[in-house]
């Protein structure tokens, strides 16, 4: 019988794929595409000022909010941290994931492996308030810095205007250096594995032909690279653009756009606001995958 | 034409090791300017470690390099005037053909119309016109080995390195390209180096062989040298096939305990007969065992003594021919060969 059913299988190739694909293709198609639909229809209602019930209506209303100057702050303000943070990432990243992919023997990068993933294998909570204890006022660094009669350095990069503030953990600065440290395996993992994928033949052909290193990196390996710098761009940006933790816990205590989705679908129950704001960082990513195609980002790929 | 006289590479006393492996050890050889110069072994023969001392991508442990009797072992790739093919062609994949013949030229800020006009000229002496604006991928392997030629020649380098070029054609393709290379290489006159492994290809292109065993040259010198009078019995069963008369058999037929190699299609089969041979020959007689029809050619197996077997290769003539023997499996037969065709070689 079972003989028989796989000989059937065999027999017909395209409805073995529907067998195993179906159900999968069900999930998606329901739960994930559905739900991301239901949450666009969600956004273009409103909800009645008065008595605060959603008026089952199209309206653009909803959408016209989001430019009202506390909303758009909050745009603005998470979509400049999602962008510094992922420039600090790359530029961080880099280094390391070459390292990784260049100058390693077998064994150091399965150390440098297990050291990139094992914070990913912690609670991501502890790792933020950790950062919190670390970069208070009485932490650690702090107690380094004037260990070392630093401080005043700090003290210099805290009045910055705008991203300073009174400590680490509650300026802008702070936000995104738990972010970075936070997103860090994202982008060093892709990045690494396109350096990998560079056949060192290309690096000797350069040199051959007379290229002194420097140029190698930018005409040879930099452009290799990029699709994986951005594969890992679009995590710590759209990661950073829907985080509502993170800035909870570490900075100016003003909001993001996660916490804002949050606050809006929880205790204001204004759920069209909540669904358009998380609709914003969908088209900043569609606008910056957009970009990075143009630019040549992919054409390596 | 390029001086024959001069030289145009040289190794003194050369090492290299990784780690424990001594990829070549203790090499002293030189190339002479203008000539097509192969370095043929097997694979971890130390050749292509060979070749990369030369381009720069290996330093080495210790002796010396000269390129036109410039010491440049600490010199880096990028200052060398040498240029390589790789066996991969290593072409630059987000770059056009054009971009990638003229990556130097643009390295060395030359304007682009100039550029343009390089590329051009280049494509038109590898038989690639117009194709310049092709990403490497959209080409065939024998497009993309054209313009990795192309590249490494836009800078008119004084020695051309090439990594086994060809391996990665197909037959018909790579007897085509042979050709090709060796004329390109008479036309512009430069020193070529070629690594290869097949013996075929280094015979049929080179005017010198350099024979690698182990990190060692076992033999150098002309095609025809190698070919004829191989030194060593590596050499003799590497390049082409040998036979190896040895022990007993040698002392029974030269009355010299030593190796000998006899290249098959050296060797008659004749009928057995009375018949005595001259004092320049050498007949010997046994029976054969096996018969393989090669197209071209037969091979004859002709055991001699009970434990000796000798190959033997007669080209495939009309089967009317006059005098042409072909004699059946089983049937005792002469082999017969000059002296000066059977060659003495060391282990």
């Amino acid at each position: 019988m079972t003989r028989r059913i796989s000989t059937f299988l065999y027999m017909n190739p395209n409805l073995f794929l529907l067998l195993l694909l179906g159900p999968i293709l069900i999930w998606l198609g329901v739960v994930y595409v559905g739900s991301l639909f239901s949450l666009l229809l969600q956004s273009f209602f409103s909800i009645d000022e008065f008595t605060g019930l959603i008026v089952k209506e199209f309206t653009l209303k909803t959408y016209i909010s989001l430019f009202s100057p506390s909303n758009f702050d909050i745009i603005i303000r998470t979509t400049s941290m999602a962008f510094v943070v992922t420039i600090v990432s790359a530029v961080i990243a880099f280094p390391i994931a070459f390292y990784m992919a260049m100058y390693t023997s077998k064994k150091t990068k399965a150390i440098f492996y297990v050291a990139v993933m094992v914070p990913l294998w912690s609670s991501y909570l502890v790792r933020v308030y950790s950062w919190k204890l670390i970069l208070a006022k009485e932490g650690i660094l702090n107690w380094l810095l004037e260990l070392l009669h630093i401080d005043w350095l700090l003290d210099l990069v805290l009045h910055i205007p705008v991203i300073g503030g009174g400590t680490l953990s509650t300026s802008y600065i702070g936000t995104m250096i738990v972010f970075v440290y936070i997103w860090l395996p994202f982008m060093i993992l892709p990045i690494q594995a396109a350096l990998e994928k560079v056949p060192t033949s290309l690096l000797d052909a350069s040199a051959d032909l007379g290229a002194k290193n420097q140029q190698t990196f930018w005409l040879i390996i930099f452009p290799l690279t990029l699709p994986g710098i951005v594969a890992g761009s679009i995590f710590t940006f759209s990661l950073t653009l829907g985080d509502y933790i993170i800035p909870g816990i570490i900075g100016s205590s003003r909001f993001f756009i996660g916490q804002a989705v949050y606050i809006h679908q929880g205790t204001a129950g204004n759920i069209p606001l909540a669904a358009a704001f998380s609709v914003v960082p969908i088209i900043i990513m569609g606008i910056y995958l957009y970009i990075a195609k143009k630019m040549g980002a992919f054409e390596a790929l | 034409m390029a001086n024959n006289s001069t030289i145009a590479v040289k190794f003194e006393k050369i090492s290299r090791y990784f780690g424990e492996i001594k990829a070549v050890e203790n090499l002293s050889f030189s190339v002479k300017e203008g000539e097509f110069f192969s370095m043929l072994g097997p694979s971890g023969s130390g050749k292509t470690t060979c070749l990369r001392l030369i381009a720069g991508f290996e330093i080495p442990d210790s002796g010396n390099l000269y390129i036109h009797n410039r010491e440049i072992s600490n010199t880096p790739p990028y200052d060398r005037d040498v240029n390589t093919v790789f066996q991969s062609y290593a072409l630059f994949p987000h770059m056009s053909v054009e971009e990638n013949i003229t990556y130097c030229l643009m390295l060395k800020k030359i304007k682009k119309r100039e550029c343009l006009k390089k590329a051009e000229e280049m494509l038109e002496l590898v038989q690639l016109p117009g194709l310049g604006n092709r990403k490497p991928s959209e080409l065939s392997g024998g497009q993309r080995q054209r313009v990795a030629l192309a590249r490494a020649l836009i800078n008119h380098p004084s020695v051309l390195l090439l990594d086994e070029p060809l391996g990665a054609l197909d037959l018909k393709l790579r007897e085509k390209m042979q050709i090709e290379l060796k004329d390109l290489q008479r036309k512009i006159g430069i020193t070529f180096i070629y690594v290869t492994h097949d013996q075929q290809e280094a015979l049929s292109m080179s005017d010198r062989i350099a024979v690698f065993n182990n990190g060692q040259i076992e033999q150098i010198g002309t095609t025809k040298e190698i070919y004829e009078t191989p030194r060593t019995l590596f050499v003799a069963d590497f390049v082409g096939s040998s036979n190896v008369i040895h022990g007993k058999l040698s002392e029974q037929i030269f009355d010299k305990n030593a190796s000998f190699t006899i290249r098959p299609e050296r060797i008659r089969i004749l009928p057995l007969s009375e018949e005595t041979p001259s004092n320049q020959e050498i007949c010997i007689s046994g029976k054969v065992t096996d018969i393989q029809y090669q197209g071209a050619n037969f091979k004859y197996m002709v055991l001699l003594d009970g434990q000796n077997e000798i190959a033997v290769q007669q080209q495939n003539l009309r089967p009317n021919t006059k005098d042409l023997f072909q004699p059946k499996i089983g049937q005792e037969v002469r082999l017969v060969w000059n002296r000066l065709d059977s060659n003495e070689v060391i282990l």
